[in-house]
């Protein structure tokens, strides 16, 4: 809503309160003023002028020489390009010397060979929106009335020596979507009396009655209709000031009929449509709910299908206007009306949102509607009108009106104590100070001993409950007068879930071990959704997607976590380590919530390491990421009860690829991308992981147990097997530490090799087995005896043979 | 021979006191000391001695060998510690050449800002709540106030999966399920961060997917007063002390008195500028007390109980406090922007 500082004195006295003080005030006690806009600002030189004589320009074809009188000595030659430019006209003359909108200064200047001494104005040149500039002046220059003074400023006979206020209304304060609500608002804030228009209409002795009947078949969404009727309307400009108004407000002056009815709209927030009466075609007005597919066409000339959903007025038999959103085209006032017939009426907000949706028609009328008007204004809002177009379209008033009125208007009477007002506030107020308040907003209050009882006007619709009276009371007291304190009683502990704490633990070791936390979006595309899904399964799909790129929930990180990738390495980062932690949502059926689980993702690209005067580089392989996952587990005390098994995954490498196994469950991989992703993302060789974090951060942890630290010496013994290619280390190792047990506490891998020195279809592999027991030096002998147990499994189990 | 014995002394320590190396050194120790040495020679002339004159030679002997030893063992440390300092000369390195890097990555800035906010109201009694991000028409609406064909559901245009479940608009349905959970009884104290999803164009200052974390307390005695104490220890934590906060009247359905808080521009401290455009304060958070429907529908006598909620964007935060200027960085993960918040404040 915007709000012309100037017009709201109408209403209310605003004397000793600026423009920027009131707005301050305003904010501060429940609406949000989001700007104040100062009309004139860096326009200065700009005054009427009379059009003495205009011809052609000798030597361009589009322009025009004018001789002006400016209200000085001497008239004065501008040359003109506006189309529009006759002699006779009063307008907006920039003498030499002005500055227009954007610090444009007017200079004396030669067009063509010819003087000019200024620059005749369109209104956008003054800094006026195009779209509210009336039709006839949007290709040209601003013609004034005839009885315009010359001479003075140009810009307060405009209005433009105005400063508009932008209020930024949330849906429960519709009142001041008027400037009468706003008065009253002011009011309240300053504490001054609301000043109500003028209305004083001279009725000539026929009935409204007599013209129309009104019959309302959907009472429920029309409970209220009335009509007036105006005779004998001369069609032309609305005044000025009023056009001026209109514009500052956002809107585009038309015709006085058309403009009347929008400045009510403004100033009562009651939305009126003015119909030709003539071209009704009949004596009559029905609202009804339209047919399944009846056409209609509506002023914009768009012909519209409508459906029982939408409310129409009717002349009985065709829609006239679709209630609340638009008029038809059919009986639209015209430059030749001669009588109207004006609508007021309430239409509820669901029945004009309905319409307004359907057919994409929000306007400023449907906004109101929705929102909810004033039940009370509707009547004197149509005599406002109708007074309005008595005096300024020559019409005759004809006496009463024609209604269909069912509505019943019960105004909310509410009480709270005022021990409750204080002990929800925090506040020390006594009765005086609540009365106070409610009186400044002109709420009709009784009091009993504590309590208060508040009739609310109809205008403010949202007070229903004690919390909207504490809400008055707390905003016009001033949040600034509300006390600090902290919150008393039990008290409860505050700390983070095992859960929740883990997961910190998790990413600090991860961004430890050199990965940044990367958050990418949730929404994806179909393709994208299950690559590298852990589990397979129907994909959770928006109803109405804003994109196909973002129509479905993950079902895995990491193609978005190969996205950053790409990303980064498209500018020059094509060594990069990043992980995410996130859900990722497994569909449940339609009618229950999906899984959402928890999962971390990480992908490393390029070099792992890189140390460039030392001569070291090492690009990411599959066992510096594994190793990060082991990490990540030891960290948590899971260490033994992960395994990885080779696995093939669709997107992954076939024999770059693990599974990984939390106590013999999959919760997810690691591996190497397969290289045609790797290609297509054009990324150099990428090593990731995915797995549920929720199993991860859910197992059990084993409960922590001191162990004696060893007092007697461990004895080593290295062996290097030659085993066939297939047979994996995990194998190996766990034959070791099985049959090893008690007296092998280690067993490492040291050196891997396949090659031409060793048997086709065969590798060696060392291991260091290191043999201790906790109370006593071992023998050699007893060591020798455990490590050939050992080597006879391996060699049984796997036809391992120690490499000569 | 006394005379032969002394001279073989003053030889010998010139000779060592002339000595430059370890290995010339040790060639002095051989051919004094050694059995093959002119000392040795000396005393086998000892036969010709007499009886008395003997045992005195023979110590006299024995005192220039010494007398060598020592001086030779003296030298030997000189020539040791030179040798060592030479070598270490020789391993000089430049020190200002750049170490060997250990990789650290960091918190992506959203998780830094809400950890923090996490902890800050841990420390006063907070639990941190968490729940779904495809929620229940029921718990993102209904439960807040906010029935089928409220108007100020248009405020948050959602995106719906089927006509009851949908992407949580706002991180309150974890409130409500929290509410829900404690069965009419108090006192709640949570914090809930999360991930949130509203129909909107990616741009510079909106995102289809956002942070939110929101506070919820609910109890038998709490006041607006109790907000409005509880905003300021948090915006004086968060962005400093010298920072005043202001509230000011708003609305949302679920609250009931609501309220917005600004925090006093720190660019321009309150004076005006682009940044707060020209107002002095900046809008951080929405708050207010929870609405009795709300309560109510958790299960809560409204008579007895009161609470109050706040919210806020910590993408809006981030951007306030590190001036990042479009939200899209949060979600792109350039790592030029990711790696600036690695520093500890
Ligand atoms: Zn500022």
């Amino acid at each position: 809503m915007f709000v012309s500082y100037k017009w709201l004195q109408d209403y209310i006295d605003l004397s000793g309160v600026t423009a920027a003080e009131l707005a301050e005030k305003i904010t501060k006690s429940g609406i949000e003023v989001e700007g104040v806009e100062i009309l004139n600002e860096g326009i200065k030189g700009v005054v009427v002028g009379h059009v003495l004589e205009r011809e052609q320009h000798p030597n361009a074809d589009k322009l025009s020489k004018c001789l002006v009188d400016v209200g000085e000595e001497q008239p004065v030659q501008i040359i003109c390009g506006a189309p529009n430019v006759a002699q006779g006209q009063k307008v907006a003359v920039a003498k030499a010397g002005a500055v227009l909108p954007g610090n444009f200064k007017i200079k004396r200047a030669k067009l063509r060979g010819e003087e000019s001494n200024g620059m005749i104005c369109s209104l956008t040149e003054l800094g006026m929106e195009g779209k509210v500039v009336p039709k006839e002046y949007s290709e040209g220059i601003f013609v004034f009335p005839a009885d315009a003074e010359v001479g003075v400023d140009a810009l307060g006979l405009l209005n433009r020596d105005d400063e508009v206020l932008e209020l930024g209304l949330t849906p429960n304060r519709a009142d001041c979507l008027s400037m009468l609500g706003v008065a009253y608002e002011v009011a309240a804030i300053l504490g001054r009396e609301v000043k109500l228009p003028e209305i004083s209409l001279e009725p000539v002795a026929e009935k409204a009655s007599d013209y129309v009947k009104i019959t309302v078949e959907a009472k429920k969404d029309n409970p209220l209709y009335v009509a007036k009727m105006i005779k004998n309307v001369k069609i032309g400009p609305a005044p000025l000031w009023m056009q001026t108004r209109l514009m500052s407000a956002g809107i585009r002056p038309h015709n006085n009929v058309v403009d009347i009815t929008n400045y009510i709209l403004l100033e009562y927030g009651q939305p009126l449509h003015a119909f030709d009466y003539d071209r009704l075609g009949s004596k009559e007005i029905l609202v009804r709910r339209a047919a399944d597919g009846e056409k209609f066409v509506t002023l914009d000339d768009v012909e519209r299908t409508l459906t029982p959903d939408h409310l129409v007025i009717t002349n009985g038999t065709e829609p006239v206007a679709l209630a609340g959103v638009m008029g038809g085209a059919n009986s639209e006032v015209t430059s030749d009306t001669t009588t109207v017939l004006l609508e007021s009426a309430y239409f509820s907000g669901a029945a004009v949102r309905k319409a307004s949706k359907d057919h994409g028609l929000r306007s400023e009328a449907s906004a109101r509607f929705e929102k909810g008007v004033d039940p009370n204004r509707v009547r004197a809002a149509g005599e406002r009108a109708a007074y309005l177009m008595a005096k300024y379209a020559g019409g005759e008033v004809l006496e009463g009106a024609a209604e269909a009125d069912t509505l019943t208007v019960e105004p909310a009477v509410v009480s709270i104590t005022l021990e409750k007002i204080n002990r929800v506030l925090g506040t020390e107020l006594v009765m005086k100070d609540v009365k106070e308040i409610f009186d400044r907003l002109q709420f009709a209050v009784s009091i009993e001993e504590d309590t208060i009882t508040v009739t609310a006007p109809t205008r403010r619709g949202d007070i229903k409950i004690e919390e909207d009276l504490l809400e008055e009371v707390a905003r016009l007291y001033g949040y600034d007068n509300i006390p600090k304190t902290l919150p008393i009683g039990s008290s409860t502990p505050g700390r983070l879930s095992d859960y929740q704490k883990k997961r910190r633990e998790v990413r600090q070791y991860l961004e430890g071990a050199g990965l940044y936390q990367a958050v990418t979006y949730s929404l994806t595309s179909e393709e994208k959704a299950t690559q590298f899904a852990l589990e397979k399964g129907d994909t959770i799909r928006l109803a109405m997607p804003m994109s196909e790129e973002r129509s479905i929930l993950r079902l895995s990180i990491m193609p978005q976590l190969l996205e950053v990738l790409k990303y980064n390495s498209a500018r020059q980062n094509d060594s990069l380590a990043v992980y995410e932690t996130g859900a990722v949502f497994l569909s449940n059926g339609d009618e229950s919530l999906p899984v959402e689980r928890e999962h971390l993702a990480a992908a490393v690209t390029g070099l792992w390491h890189s140390h460039s005067w030392q001569g070291e580089k090492k690009a990411v392989d599959f066992f510096v990421v594994k190793g990060i996952v082991e990490g990540m587990f030891a960290k948590l005390g899971l260490m033994d009860r992960v395994d990885y098994v080779q696995a093939q995954l669709d997107g992954m490498h076939p024999g770059r690829t693990a599974e990984i196994r939390l106590n013999g469950e999959k919760i997810g991989f690691v591996g190497q991308v397969h290289p045609s992703i790797q290609k297509e993302l054009d990324l150099k060789d990428t090593y990731v992981f995915e797995l549920s974090l929720k199993a991860v951060l859910e197992a059990e942890a084993p409960v922590l147990q001191y162990e004696t630290i060893p007092r007697f010496p461990s004895i080593t013994r290295d062996i290097a097997l030659v085993v066939n290619r297939e047979t994996v280390s995990g194998t190996l190792w766990e034959i070791i530490v099985n049959e090893g047990a008690p007296l092998l506490k280690e067993a490492e891998v040291f050196d891997l090799y396949e090659g031409d020195k060793i048997e086709a279809g065969k590798k060696s592999i060392a291991f260091s087995l290191k043999y201790a027991d906790p109370v006593r030096t071992l023998t050699d002998d007893e060591v020798t005896k455990v490590h050939g147990r050992v080597l006879n499994a391996l060699q049984e189990k796997t036809g391992a043979v120690l490499r000569g | 021979m006394q005379e032969r014995l002394k001279e073989l002394q003053e030889e010998a320590i010139q000779k060592i006191e002339q000595s430059a190396s370890l290995k010339e050194l040790n060639d002095i120790r051989v051919a004094y000391l050694g059995k093959k040495g002119p000392i040795t020679e000396v005393l086998r002339g000892m036969g010709k001695l007499s009886a008395e004159e003997r045992p005195v030679m023979g110590a006299l002997a024995n005192e220039v060998r010494e007398a060598i030893a020592v001086k030779i063992e003296a030298k030997q440390k000189g020539l040791e510690e030179a040798a060592v300092l030479e070598k270490l000369a020789t391993e000089r390195i430049d020190v200002t050449l750049p170490g060997r890097p250990v990789k650290v990555g960091n918190h992506h800035p959203l998780t830094r800002i809400i950890e923090e906010i996490e902890d800050l109201f841990i420390g006063m009694g907070y639990q941190v709540a968490e729940g779904p991000e495809v929620e229940q028409d029921y718990y993102n609406f209904e439960a807040l106030n906010l029935p089928k064909g409220h108007p100020a559901r248009d405020m948050q245009d959602s995106f719906y999966i089927t006509e009851e479940i949908l992407l949580r608009t706002h991180t309150s349905p974890v409130q409500a399920r929290t509410m829900e959970k404690h069965e009419g009884k108090g006192p709640i104290k949570i914090i809930c961060p999360g991930k949130v999803y509203r129909r909107d164009n990616d741009d510079a200052t909106h995102s289809h997917q956002f942070m939110q974390i929101e506070g919820l307390v609910v109890g038998e005695n709490i006041r607006m007063s109790d907000l409005k104490g509880t905003l300021e220890v948090f915006a004086k934590k968060m962005f400093g002390d010298d920072r005043e906060i202001r509230l000011r009247p708003s609305f949302f359905p679920f609250t009931e008195p609501s309220v917005e808080m600004d925090i006093s521009c720190k660019i321009c401290g309150g004076k005006g500028c682009s940044v707060c455009k020209q107002t002095g304060w900046i809008e951080i958070l929405g708050a207010g007390m929870v609405h009795p429907n709300v309560l109510e529908m958790a299960g809560y006598d409204s008579k007895k109980y009161t609470g109050f909620a706040f919210g806020m964007g910590p993408e809006r935060i981030a951007m306030l406090k590190y001036g990042v200027d479009d939200i899209r960085h949060f979600y792109t993960n350039d790592v030029r922007f990711l790696k600036q918040f690695s520093v500890e404040e």
